[in-house]
């Protein structure tokens, strides 16, 4: 059995520590010290967050392999830092089965390199009709505890509140896309002046701002947990503050993204940078990194979302919607939010992965480095360049030609290194 | 100019360069051999993914003028989503021969996004993209403008000339094309029509928004432009309602009327007789539609010169 000695790391940015690791669980630093086997990982100047929980990520797989794989998903999580990932149900067929959510499940487990959560549809075949077998994916071997039809809202209001309501039985969440269809048939980008002078159809705010303020009264209603994906607006801010003062149970994510990139980028016609819910307006950036700051907005998810240069490689309303995130989110979160100074890293091991893990039920996650507790850290230097991304098959990063800051250094899984100074630890690939 | 993309990159110095060599080849028209050598042995391809017979000829008719060999590539159907891509097209018509490729996309932004992905070396213009810009349209409406209402017209801009456009401004490129050109000469602009065929932040623009045309044509404007309603690019239930519509923005022969004498009356075409134009309005001595397209291949000729004295 593997055991680990790291040495020096500044925990959550507070004062360097040594950690031990045994037999995949957190034990006391003296124990594995003395162990003739022990690997001593100097970890100087380096911090120590917990394993990184990604509650929105989407792997293709099956039937996009050719974007990305639950193995290439993986390895570009560990690149990324991550330890958990929740697999999107958008894909071909849709994830909408006991047996199709256990089988991500078991891909994810053979590739070895983060945890695979299935996310279950909410809608058979996300037609927004009928709804799926909830209780049969919940009680799988997946486990699953979060529900969306992510790329489409669930639009019916009657079929929204059976949802929440089943949703609550099974103790899981609804994840959901915030997009009102009426309000945004052929939209390319933000609605407004830019999105007019560049003759691109625009996407209104009141888009998705409507959408979440109906579905936190439906889950008030029902006295259920609503999760809302990718909150673009400020003006979604304003709604989720109000519902939470009400003592409504809603959690709200954001890409990192959202944080950084700007309309702006949209004059390029560059299908980069296309991405749904849209990229907004500066004053939408800066009070998403406020409602970060003030705990309005839970987590940071990726919207991990690879595609074939095919689907990039063409006009903008011609291109498909999505950024890869995976090896980014971190970087963005530290050059964004921590080295400006607006959060700590204490803050990001919350917001990054103990809430994340609450929200989607995912257990091991709610005391970083405790002993006795699974093995999941990130060892990253937040000020050194950030490495490019190299882990998925696709290549759609938007982030190319910029300076981030932060490295991953270390992953560790459940006590093994899935990352190491960098690199991958390469996995036998298992045929299934 | 390496491409001609939109007119907001136009400054005036270049815009009164275009209409004053327009302004020289449209004497050319006139000769017994209406034929100049100065694009011998280049070659334009006229990349066209939604049909426009009457841009096509024109361009054609432009660049046959200067001499240039014309290859036509009409990729039939009008979906996006089908066939071969804009990049695999225009690097094969690019590997034909192509200097100069002329583009008419369904999508806004495809001419940028073909000059500056690194696709194809060829120069572009853009005859067209989607509800984006037209930048050719402007020139020659610009041309017309300056040819008819101008004294000393060479060297000179549209200080001064009220134009009013009038209809679906929204999903018009050839009014996006225009507010930036027309302003950039110096001209006033009103845009006129129904507030649900406005663009989202009109009222940044630099023109006039208005919704009463009556009240447009008591402020005697010079010219007035009329566009038919894009109703195949209109999303959604909002298709204002025709008897609306013409009752309160078809150019009337009562209507025309009321205009001074001098006043133009132009469209881009084609015209939807009855609807935005009465018909013996559009056929009346004050429509300079047909001056419009003569000034549509000199200004293309222009274009096409620019471009070709740009490359050297």
């Amino acid at each position: 059995m593997t055991s680990y000695l790291i040495q020096g790391a500044s925990l959550l940015g507070a004062k360097a520590a040594d950690l031990g690791v045994l037999g995949g669980a957190f034990v006391d630093a003296t124990k594995v010290a003395g162990l003739k086997k022990t690997r001593v990982i100097d970890a100087t100047g380096l911090v120590a967050l917990p394993g990184l929980v990604d509650l929105h990520t989407h792997v293709r797989q099956p039937g996009g392999e050719q974007a990305e794989t639950v193995r290439t998903g993986s390895r570009a999580a560990a690149l990324g830092g991550y330890t958990a990932v929740h697999a999107m149900a958008n894909t071909s067929p849709v994830s909408d089965t006991a047996e199709l959510v256990s089988a991500v499940a078991r891909w994810g487990a053979e590739a070895g390199y983060v945890e695979v959560r299935p996310v279950g549809a909410v809608t058979k075949g996300l037609e927004g009709q009928e709804l799926a077998p909830l209780g049969a994916m919940a009680r799988s071997a997946a486990q699953v505890r979060v529900f969306s039809d992510d790329g489409k809202c669930v639009h019916d209001s009657s079929l929204m509140r059976r949802a929440l309501q089943q949703a609550r039985s099974l103790d899981a969440v609804i994840a959901q896309h915030a997009q009102d269809p009426g309000l945004t048939e052929g939209a390319q980008m933000n609605d407004g002046p830019l999105a007019a002078a560049l003759g691109l159809a625009g996407w209104p705010a009141v888009a998705e701002e409507s959408i979440i303020a109906r579905d936190v009264l439906l889950a008030e209603s029902v006295g259920a947990r609503l999760h809302v994906c990718h909150v673009s607006t400020a003006g979604s801010i304003e709604v989720i503050r109000w519902a939470k003062a009400r003592g409504i149970s809603v959690t709200a994510e954001v890409t990192p993204h959202h944080l950084l990139l700007t309309e702006e980028l949209v004059s390029t016609f560059d299908p980069l940078f296309k991405v749904n819910p849209p990229l907004r307006r500066q004053e939408d950036v800066l009070a998403l990194r406020e409602a970060v700051v003030s705990g309005v907005i839970d987590i940071v998810a990726t919207d991990h979302a690879p595609h074939p240069s095919e689907v990039k490689d063409c006009s903008f309303p011609e291109g498909a919607f999505g950024m890869l995130g995976l090896e980014t989110a971190l970087p963005v979160v530290l050059s964004t939010l921590v080295n400006p100074g607006m959060v700590s890293l204490k803050d990001v091991a919350r917001f990054m992965s103990t809430t994340p893990a609450a929200i989607g039920r995912l257990e091991g996650y709610s005391s970083p480095f405790a002993l006795g507790e699974p093995a999941h850290i990130t060892l990253v230097d937040p000020t050194t360049e950030a490495s490019e991304p190299r882990g998925s098959l696709s290549h759609n990063n938007p982030y190319r030609g910029r300076d981030l800051e932060g490295r991953v250094v270390h992953t560790m899984y459940r006590g093994d290194l899935t990352v190491t100074d960098g690199e991958l630890v390469e996995r036998p690939e298992v045929n299934a | 100019m390496k491409h001609l993309l939109d007119t907001t990159t136009l400054d005036r110095e270049q815009a009164v360069r275009l209409l004053d060599t327009a302004a020289e080849f449209s004497g050319v028209a006139n000769r017994s051999m209406p034929k100049l050598p100065t694009l011998r042995g280049v070659t334009m391809v006229n990349l066209f993914f939604e049909d426009s017979t009457r841009t096509r000829l024109s361009f054609e008719a432009a660049a046959k003028r200067l001499s240039a060999d014309v290859m036509t590539f009409q990729v039939q159907g009008s979906s996006v989503s089908k066939g071969e891509s804009l990049k695999d097209t225009a690097q094969t018509v690019e590997a034909m021969g192509a200097d100069i490729i002329v583009m008419r996309h369904p999508a806004s932004g495809a001419a940028h996004r073909l000059a500056h992905s690194g696709w194809v070396e060829a120069s572009i213009v853009n005859a067209g993209d989607g509800t984006h810009q037209h930048p050719t349209q402007a020139l020659l409406d610009a041309a017309t403008l300056r040819h008819r209402l101008s004294q000393d017209s060479r060297g000179g801009d549209l200080s001064g000339l009220h134009v009013a456009i009038v209809g679906d401004i929204a999903h018009s490129r050839v009014a996006r094309s225009n507010v930036s050109l027309l302003t950039t000469l110096g001209a006033r602009v009103s845009v006129v029509g129904p507030a649900e065929l406005m663009p989202t932040g009109v009222e940044d623009w630099p023109v006039e928004v208005r919704s009463d045309l009556d009240s447009v044509i008591e402020d005697a404007p010079d010219a007035l432009m009329m566009l038919r309603i894009q109703r195949e690019r209109i999303k959604g239930e909002h298709q204002p309602a025709s008897g609306d519509y013409v009752r309160n923005f078809c150019l009337t022969r009562d209507r025309a009327n009321r205009l001074p004498s001098h006043s133009l009356v132009m469209h881009p075409g084609p015209m939807n007789r009855g609807v935005e134009i009465a018909s013996d309005v559009a056929d009346s001595p004050r429509s300079v539609v047909l001056e419009q397209v003569r000034q549509g291949v000199a200004v293309r000729m222009a274009v096409l010169f620019d471009l070709w004295g740009g490359e050297k």
